[in-house]
This record gives C-alpha cells, structure tokens and sequence, in this order.
C-alpha cells in the first residue's frame, strides 16, 4: 500500500536503507518498474541526498528508513531540511503497534524525537489511514512553507490488508497556509516601492521554494523600480550575478555594498526572508532608518525579529506577481535613483571581495581563486553547486555567479557539515546529465564520506571539489578572532590520501598543489567520464572577509584580515 | 555576563486542536523550545464527536512575543484557531476550580469554614478533623482563599488551571 501511494504520487525516487522494521516496504520495491530505490551507505545521507532532489527539482525528496537507528540518523538531515523550508517525506519503519512502549528491539520514540523537526509528522495505527495519511503528508510537506514530514509505519500495519483510499482533493480541516497576498496589502506595498528614494530589494530562499516563475517575477519588478537587490545564501540563483542591479549576498559574510545599502536604505522589500541574525548582525543597529515590507509565506516569520511596517502574508511567486500588476495598473514610473546608486557605486568601489595573492606558477592557490576558476571554467555548462560548511562555503558563495535558481544547494539555517556530498548525490540522480560538482571541506567532506560507494554503485559523474586548507578551516577562523589563536583542536589532523581514496572505490582521483595547476585541474575534472574527486590545496591560514563579526552593526565589517583583533569580550563570545 | 529576560503581560489564549495523540506534547514543546512561559494549561475534548480539542493556556511576555507565539502556535499543523482572549481587554470571563484540603480541630476549624463561606466554597467531603472545599473562581480569587486556608491548617491543594471563553453571543 505504502509503494502504491508513491507511485500515485508521482513518486519516481526513494532514498532509503533497509532494516528489520521495514523489510515489506522493501520487499514491494523489490524489481519495482517505475520506483528507483537510492541505497546510501548512512541514513543521514538519504535526508541530505532528499533535499538535493528536492533543491534541485522543486519536488519532494523521499526517504525511507527503518526503525530504531535508521530513524536517529535521520534526525539531522529532516531538521537542515525543517530549517531551510525543503520539502521532504520520511518513511520510517516502527517496531508492530503490540510492541510499542516496551523498548522492543530497535524501537525509539521516532514521533516523539522528530515532533519538533519536522513540520509535521504521524504514527500510522490503522491501516486504513495509511493511504489518507500519505497524501496528506504529501500535500503538507509542498504546501505553504515547504517542510520535512515524517510518517512512522508499524511493521504490522505494513502487511495489514488495510483499505488504500485516495483522498479526491485535499483540503486539510486545518492547516490552510495563506498564498494569495491580501490585495490592499499589495497596493499599499506598491506605493511604498514606487516612493523609496532609496530602496533596496532582499530576497531569501523563500523565492526559490515559490519555483523558478518567481524568480523571473523578481527580475521582472527590480528592473521596473530600478532598485538595487541582495539575498540570503539560500537565496542565490533566484537573480542574475551579473546584472548591474546585483550587489551580491549580505550578512556575516556578505558584501560591504550590500551591507552598507541595507543599513542606509529608507526602503526593504524583503521576499521570502527571515532576517536571521547572520543576516542582521547587531539588531539595535539593523537598518535603522528604513521602512520594511516583508513578502512571507510563514505569518510567524513576520515580526518574530525585525518589526516591519507592511506585512504580506502569501506565496512569493504570487505576491511578486501582484506588484508588477498593481505597478502598471496605478501607472508608476521608476523614479530616478541616481544619488541612490552613486553612494552604492561608492561602497561598490571598496572591492570588499578582493583577496591578497601570488600569481607565480608555483604559488599557493588562494581558496578564492579556485572557486573564481571553478566558476570560470564552468560558465555556460549551467552546473548545480553544493556545499559543505565553512570557510569554503563562503567562497562559494562570495565567488561563484549563479544565473538562474535551483543550482546552490547548500545548509543554511542548520549549517550542517556532511550535508553537501549527499545533497551532490541526490542533485545528480535528479538531474543525470547535468554536471554536478560539490565544493567541499576537507573536513566537512570526511563527515559523509562512506557515500563514495553510493555514487560508485550508481554510476554517477559527481565531482567533488575539496578546498583542502588542512584546517576547520571556519573553527581557526573564530579563534583567532577571539581567542587570541589558540587552535583547541581545529587542525585537520590524519587526513586520508584522497587521490588514493578516489582509487579505492574506482574514482579518479586528482590533486592539485600550485596555482600554475588550477586550470588544468580543473579542466581534467570536467573532462573526466564518471566520479572525480579534486584534492585542490589551497592556502591554509586564508581566512573568509568581509566580515561582520558577531555582535556588531552592518556597518562595523572587517574588510581585511589586518582589521582584525585579538579578543572579544563575553557578550561577544556568547553570540558566536 | 548576564542573560536578561524581559516582563510582561498576562494573556490568555484558547486554542481549538485536532483531538489527536501528540498535540498536546507538540503545543508544550513549542512553548519549552522558543523560551515562552505557560503559567496554566487546561485541556479537554469539546465536541460531541471526540475530535477536537480546547486548549487554555495562560502565558506572560511583551505583546511582540505575544504576538510571535499566536503566529507559531496557527502554523501547527493540528492547531485550527488560536484566540487571545486578553487582546480587547475585560471582555472575557476566566474561571478555575480547586480542591482545598483543610485539617484541624476547634477554632481552627469553624473559622475555616466561617471562611469559606464568605468565598462560597462549598465543603466536598468532610471528617471529624477535615474538611476539603470546592472553590471557584478567578486565579486571583483561588490564590486569595488558599492564602488564608494556610492559616487555617491547610493540608493540599489541587487546582485545574484557568478556563476562559469570550464574552457575548458568539463563538470563538
Ligand atoms: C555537523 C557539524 N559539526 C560542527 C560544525 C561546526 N563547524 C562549522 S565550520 C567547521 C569547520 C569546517 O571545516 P572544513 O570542512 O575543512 O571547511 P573550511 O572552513 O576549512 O573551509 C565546523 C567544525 C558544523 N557546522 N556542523
Ligand atoms: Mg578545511
């Protein structure tokens, strides 16, 4: 019954594990003619693997695991999935319904632990449920803000000879997220937009997850106002790098222009944002003289931080729809807001994302140079990028153009390490033609590295491209910030030969050592058939700027490694 | 260093749920994990067919927070309606039973009940040495007869936490 749901779901997918409390779902996968079964090597891996079919694809990753140890492992990968709005069901076996509550044999309380990291989540006792329930958890895990839905399946009620029941159309008695935006909202919007002498557009994942006609809408509206426009890190892609109106990410360790804009402006059109306090920094100093609106699928989003003047409670998509609509209808012209550019032209003019660098052959690779070349050398292959976390991450994120929405997949709100090699794995399968290549940490990597053999097993030419510093590298980076370099445990110490490691599980294996090699490596990587994994070292005391360190104000960035200083005081520390 | 935490006001809010297992762990959860306070929760079914749920919960925090824990409180899946009785002011009635165990013997004793009286407590059950009341009333009442029953040889106390609905003909 569980399989012929997904097929009628339109299923195509599973990324799974096998175990006891799960052996007849599996048995009815067996041979199956139109569901592929993903066998990972750790069931984290399956969630991270979901959520890169999902990022990619815009439909819902599915997993399935069984019960007792499967459901743990899976933990970390449905909350990354909760924290960054993927859509995502896991099936998890549980022990019979006579078992539970007697610590059976791999029995856990998979509903009571997953309660606050999925969006919802269901205990299936009655066969007759099973079919109602898994649409439902369908329709609740890609509606409104997309979310991680679990569904625990006793191992009884599995072989049960239940009734299978299609509900005909889903209305939920009670969870009806708002999507249209209330229409006097958007007119009152529109006139805050067309008056702003300097406004700025600050868009977040939410326009991603509202799919890709949102993101054409968004392009729309900021070349009608002419306004500048930054995001989130979820939200790259959803606006082109290279169009002028970009001023690339903000926050921690976002661009001096899009900081400095958004604390100068009189106007923030926030889209499917959260105003995290990555993005924030010091909240008494956040943006202090402007008027706010805010886009939001998710009411609770609205106000839970920043309070704004306007809310619009509804589908990104749609509320940005709305507003280029009211633009024409009530006739507005962009204003001209040339003394608005001139003083980003200004901040522009810092360069904030220069780095110092050797340009001898033999000379160490800055890390933001491989990501620049990366980017280079794969410009008009549209590739899909993921990441692990750290300082690479934020190379990526800094240096690498995105064009279009759906090809960064990266951990946002739970900045989970071992997220971006099984994210590649799951983006891959998803799409099997496109090239794949996630930029990884060489300790971020080491986290879910087993899933080699998944990518073996399935033939799949993901690329893995490690900026190899030797170091947490993001660890070494907060300890000399604030304390004073003392580097209690952040060296990378026993590290595998990963070119030997390629070997092993039948990749091809490269390394590369000094700049003169970059493009060539790089090269060879694309032009490999098949699974290549990059060992790029790069230089290892490199550290990511600009900065805003913990605590401070937009305004308070660190441009170079030399404004740095050597201690903070508590209150500092405890906003780490 | 120190970690502040902010005053504020009292709200009472009734929140109608799906009757189903795991809403009740999911409502407290949420209130344990974002650092709100719950000063009462009462919960009963409220329909004829058993499926849906009437939550009270008395809580306190700056109408921001207030306002915050409505909007997480809607988004939860089983949740159909979230209340703030307390938004327009006196324009709810709010009401608690408690059963007061009272031991003692000679004056102790008349004048608990003498006490009692005044409060319209009724007496529930009664020995030679004790009597246990019923009371109901406002929190703000309870507090103040079981404050004086503790000068009256008080034993125990069991309270249901605070009922409220709105004012008026309609419903919520
Ligand atoms: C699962 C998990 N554990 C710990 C952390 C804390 N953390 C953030 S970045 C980082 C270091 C990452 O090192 P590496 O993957 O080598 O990336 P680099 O910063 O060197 O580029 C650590 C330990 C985390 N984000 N996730
Ligand atoms: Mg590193």
């Amino acid at each position: 019954m569980v399989v012929q749901a997904l097929v009628d779901l339109g299923v195509d997918t599973v990324f799974g594990y096998p175990g006891g409390a799960v052996l007849p779902i599996y048995d009815a996968l067996y041979k199956h003619p139109t569901i592929k079964h993903i066998l990972v090597r750790h069931e984290q891996a399956a969630t991270h693997a979901a959520e890169g079919y999902a990022r990619s694809t815009g439909k819902p990753g599915v997993v399935l695991v069984t019960s007792g140890p499967g459901a743990t492992n899976a933990v970390t990968g449905i909350t990354d999935a909760l924290l960054d709005s993927i859509p995502m069901v896991v099936l998890t076996g549980q022990v019979p319904t006579t078992l539970i509550g007697t610590d059976a044999f791999q029995e856990c309380d998979t509903v009571g632990i997953t309660r606050h990291c999925t969006k919802h989540n269901y205990l299936v006792m009655d066969p007759d449920r099973l079919g109602p329930i898994m649409h439902e958890a369908f329709h609740i895990a890609t509606h409104g803000r997309p979310g991680p839905v679990v569904i625990d399946i006793p191992k009884n009620v599995q072989v049960a000879t239940g009734t299978y029941s299609v509900p005909e159309f889903i209305q939920h008695n009670s969870y009806r997220p708002q999507v249209e935006p209330d229409a006097d909202a958007i007119a009152q919007a529109i006139d805050m937009i067309a008056a702003a002498e300097r406004p700025i557009f600050y868009t977040g994942g939410g326009i991603i997850n509202a799919g890709p006609d949102a993101s054409a809408a968004l392009r729309q509206l900021v070349s009608l106002t002419g306004a500048p426009i930054t995001s989130t890190l979820m939200g790259l892609g959803a606006f082109p790098a290279d169009d002028p109106k970009w001023l690339g990410m903000l926050g921690m360790h976002g661009t001096y222009e899009a900081n400095m804009a958004m604390n100068r402006a009189d106007l923030i059109i926030a889209v499917g944002a959260r105003f995290d306090d990555r993005v924030t920094g010091r909240l008494d100093a956040f943006s202090p003289d402007s008027k706010k609106i805010h886009i939001d699928i998710d009411r609770s989003s609205i106000n839970k931080i920043v309070p704004v003047d306007l809310a619009v409670v509804g589908d990104a998509g749609r509320a940005l729809d709305a507003l280029i609509a009211a633009w024409g209808d009530k006739g507005h012209k962009a204003r001209d807001l040339g003394e608005w550019w001139r003083r980003v032209d200004g901040w522009r003019a810092t360069r904030c994302l220069d780095f110092p660098e050797k340009k001898e052959p033999d000379a160490d690779i800055m890390p933001q140079r491989a990501v620049k070349a990366l980017f280079d050398a794969t410009r008009g292959m549209d590739p899909i990028i993921t990441t692990e976390v750290g300082q690479h991450q934020m190379w990526a994120a800094q240096h690498f153009g995105f064009f279009a929405p759906n090809r960064w997949l990266t951990s946002g709100g739970l900045g989970t390490m071992g997220y971006g090699f099984p994210a590649a794995v799951g983006a891959q399968i998803a799409n099997p033609n496109r090239l794949v290549i996630c930029i990884a940490g060489e300790a971020s990597l080491q986290m879910n590295i087993q899933e080699m053999g998944t990518v073996s097993q399935y033939r799949l030419p993901v690329k893995i491209f490690i900026l190899n510093n030797e170091w947490m590298g993001m660890v070494r980076q907060w300890q000399e910030l604030t304390y004073e370099s003392r580097y209690s445990n952040s060296y990378s110490d026993s590290l595998p030969d990963f070119v030997k490691l390629a070997d092993a599980y039948g990749w091809t294996g490269l390394r590369i050592d000094t700049l003169g090699q970059l493009e060539d490596g790089i090269a060879k990587m694309i032009d490999t058939p098949g699974p290549v994994i990059v060992d790029c070292r790069v230089a290892q005391l490199a550290n990511c700027f600009p900065m805003i360190p913990s605590g401070a104000a937009h305004t308070d960035m660190i441009l170079q490694p030399n404004d740095i200083t050597g201690t903070m005081d508590d209150e500092a520390k405890a906003l780490v | 260093m120190k970690i502040k935490t902010e005053a504020g006001e009292r709200h009472v809010l009734a929140i109608t749920v799906d009757n189903e297992a795991g809403v009740l762990a999911k409502i407290t959860g949420l209130f344990t994990a974002r650092g709100y306070n719950i000063e009462s929760l009462t919960v009963a079914d409220i329909t004829a067919d058993h499926a849906l749920s009437r939550i009270t919960i008395v809580t306190s925090g700056p109408p921001p927070i207030i306002d915050q824990i409505i909007a997480q409180l809607d988004r939860l899946v089983p949740v159909h309606k979230v209340v703030d009785l307390t938004d327009a002011g006196e324009t709810h009635v709010e009401r608690e039973i408690a059963l007061v165990k009272v031991a003692g013997t000679g004056d102790k004793r008349i004048e608990a009940l003498r006490m009692a009286d005044v409060f319209r407590a009724k007496v529930v059950d009664t020995t030679l040495t004790s009597f246990i009341f019923e009371i109901t009333g406002t929190s703000d009442k309870v507090d103040r007869f079981i404050a004086l029953m503790r000068e009256c040889g008080l034993v125990e106390v069991g309270r249901t936490g605070v009922v409220a609905i709105a004012r008026g003909p309609e419903a919520l």
